[in-house]
């Protein structure tokens, strides 16, 4: 049984706490939140125990893991005290804003032998696990170009100050959004040489981005452009699709299905698919999992953390997460002049006196 | 509690999904479905098409959308006096989005009654401060189901994202809390959407919701049935209740013919919910079930 505490109780806060604590192999030791009420209402009606304080959380429950939920610019601090104590951590995405940060402490977790995970559930979806399979065994021969987007309807109109629309708090579709293909695209070939063309655009946010292009330029020719927009109100839920161009074939995925154009001329095809269109949907792709909330992927996520600290195989462990966030600040770094519009000069910790908006949830 | 006789549920519902833009194969036959049915004549025209097949009990989510469909059939009661409503609530996407940008407390003040109704005052203050839930679900309740004023609701449900993240949680009495409400208040039946049904009934019994009307994944490759088909089963056998399969072609993995001939043999499923746009798809489907239904008869 993994003892584990859960930091943050906002929208995926939540999400995770239901999933882990409905783990067969979970026992959650305790619960942390800023804000009291909330709090307090999950203590009445769950009957876990609850705290306002994470360090105090730390201190006086038995642990084995926390699950970390909580703003991204709390992440570090909440991750380096977790190592300390010799817990192993799963922590929601970006990882940390600062890429040092997020390196140092994915050395810390290895050196003490920590299991970590970062949540890009994306890569616990069974259509993106077949992109990755059959680009690993060369189905569509060498890639060339990568299209990864993301659509959805978030930020739609001018909204009030919150960590969520701060870039120096984590606050912004780059973030938040946009993390998620860039992931994806890490996933299968690492991070860039280079990103060039960042564009990194505010439509209804005052102080971060709202849309996110760009292109990633890796050694050996492979590009692959970025297009993610968080004010898109014609889906109607996060929509995210990579599209990949191969010497032997053309690829396309979403969460629901993927869609495979394999020549005729190159050599063997991969078993079960046949030259020309292939299509395969969810329903073959996914395996099915014990509890279920939104989807497959978010218990797939917590069953392989709870399974690799049983021994399993990781995925999505710290160091990962920061090739992504790497990539993520060379977005900004390219983007220099809207850059200087959203690097806030007061760093996140100079802010802790609104504990209550900050220190709680994501 | 003395309850009214159990509503009879149809053999046949109908769902929304379609309607919408879900599709849970493809996001481009979901775009399609959101072009074609952007206007509501157009959900009402196919409504008007199960109406005449014999399909008459819509289960629909309370989409803001659904109330243009109401008012259209309360300006129509001779042609709709047979038509049933079965509402599922919450449409979550609108509270989803709310929570992140108003945060809890927020949320709640932008959805419970604006009309200033003392009752509404009561329960809701009173709720917030003694950190009670009751009143918050009993006002929410109230919220959603104001759109379906003056049409037949027999059945209320819960959505799957708000059950399953109870049930996750081991969140305590919500769930009765919710049954109560629609009982008392609404002299309907409560029901359960889930994609959890052997956690779910086993929570409804502990907190003493007799013979629930469920409404879980069913179909033949066990797609979306967590546990397992076994696992479901014996919770079926084990706990009393009333079961409407949903997703039985699996969202189209399994052919019409095939997966309606088996969900028919299962002895633990009463109702069945399906969606479609054609009239040819809904004649087809209402005769596969007739012909189902009909063998089985034999059968037995």
């Amino acid at each position: 049984m993994v003892r584990v505490g859960v930091v943050g109780m906002g929208k995926m806060g939540l999400s995770h706490l239901a999933v882990i604590n409905a783990h067969a192999g979970v026992e959650v030791a305790g619960i942390c939140d800023s804000a009291k009420y909330v709090l307090d209402v999950l203590g009445k009606y769950t009957g876990l125990a609850t705290f306002t304080d994470y360090e105090v959380m730390l201190k006086s429950v038995e642990l084995d893991a926390v699950l970390i939920a909580t703003p991204s610019a709390m992440h570090g601090p909440m991750v380096r005290a977790a190592l300390d104590r010799g817990l192993h951590v799963f922590c929601e995405k970006p990882f940390c804003l600062d890429p040092d940060e997020g390196a140092a402490l994915a050395d810390l977790a290895k050196s003490k032998g920590l299991i970590c995970q970062v949540g890009y559930h994306n890569r616990f979806i069974g259509a993106f696990r077949e992109v990755k399979r059959l680009v690993d065994t060369g189905a569509i021969g060498r890639v060339t170009h990568v299209l990864a987007e993301a659509y959805g309807a978030v930020v739609t109109k001018p909204k009030g100050s919150s960590w969520r629309t701060q870039r120096a708090q984590g606050g912004g579709c780059l973030y938040d959004y946009a993390a998620h293909p860039i992931n994806l695209v890490t996933w299968l070939f690492g991070a860039p040489a280079t990103v060039a063309g960042a564009a990194l655009v505010p439509v209804f946010s005052a102080e971060t981005d709202d849309q996110v292009y760009g292109t990633l330029r890796y050694d050996g020719g492979l590009t692959a452009q970025v297009s993610v927009d968080w004010t898109d109100t014609s889906v109607r839920k996060m929509t995210t699709r990579l599209t990949l161009w191969g010497t032997a074939g053309r690829l396309y995925a979403d969460r629901q299905e993927i869609q495979l154009f394999l020549r005729d001329d190159v050599g063997a095809l991969p078993d079960g698919y046949t030259a020309g269109w292939n299509t395969r949907y969810t329903t073959e792709l996914s395996d099915p999992v014990d509890f279920y909330l939104r989807g497959e992927e978010y218990s797939a996520q917590i069953d392989g953390w709870i399974a690799a600290i049983g021994g399993g195989a990781l995925e999505n462990d710290f160091a990962s997460a920061v090739e992504t966030d790497r990539t993520l600040a060379m977005f900004i770094d390219n983007d220099g002049a809207v850059e200087a519009n959203f690097r806030a000069p007061a760093p996140a910790a100079a802010k802790t006196g609104m504990i209550g908006k900050l220190m709680g949830r994501r | 509690m003395a309850h009214k006789m159990a509503h009879k549920m149809d053999r046949l519902l109908f769902g929304d999904n379609q309607f919408f833009g879900i599709n849970h194969m493809s996001e481009e036959k979901a775009r399609a479905g959101a072009m074609r049915f952007q206007k509501t004549q157009a959900i009402v025209d196919v409504l008007d098409v199960a109406l005449a097949e014999g399909v008459r009990t819509f289960m629909c989510t309370t989409h803001d959308r659904i109330l243009e469909i109401v008012e259209i059939m309360k300006a129509n009661p001779a042609k709709y006096a047979d038509f049933i409503f079965y509402p599922g609530m919450p449409y979550a996407h609108k509270y989803a989005n709310a929570v992140t940008e108003d945060g809890y407390l927020g949320t709640l003040k932008r959805f419970l009654p604006q009309e200033g109704l003392f009752d509404a005052a009561v329960r809701g203050g009173m709720s917030i401060a003694n950190k009670d839930v009751e009143g918050l679900i009993t006002l929410l309740v109230d919220a959603e189901m104001k759109m379906f004023e003056g049409v037949n609701a027999p059945v209320v449900f819960l959505q799957n994202v708000v059950v399953d993240l109870l049930l996750g949680l081991k969140f305590k009495d919500a769930f009765r809390i919710f049954a109560d409400h629609v009982r008392k208040r609404y002299n309907a039946e409560p029901g359960f959407i889930t994609m959890n049904l052997p956690l779910l009934l086993r929570a409804l019994e502990a907190q003493g919701v007799e013979n629930p009307i469920v409404c879980a994944n069913m179909n033949k490759i066990g797609f979306r049935m967590s546990g397992g088909w076994d696992a479901y089963v014996a919770a079926i056998d084990a706990y009393p209740c009333r079961v409407i399969a949903m997703s039985i072609y699996a969202s189209g993995a399994i052919p019409p013919a095939e997966a309606i001939a088996w969900v028919a043999e299962q002895p633990q499923i009463e109702s069945m919910v399906f969606g479609a746009s054609s009239r040819g798809n809904i004649r087809n489907t209402v005769e596969l079930v007739k012909a189902a239904d009909a063998r089985r008869a034999i059968a037995a």
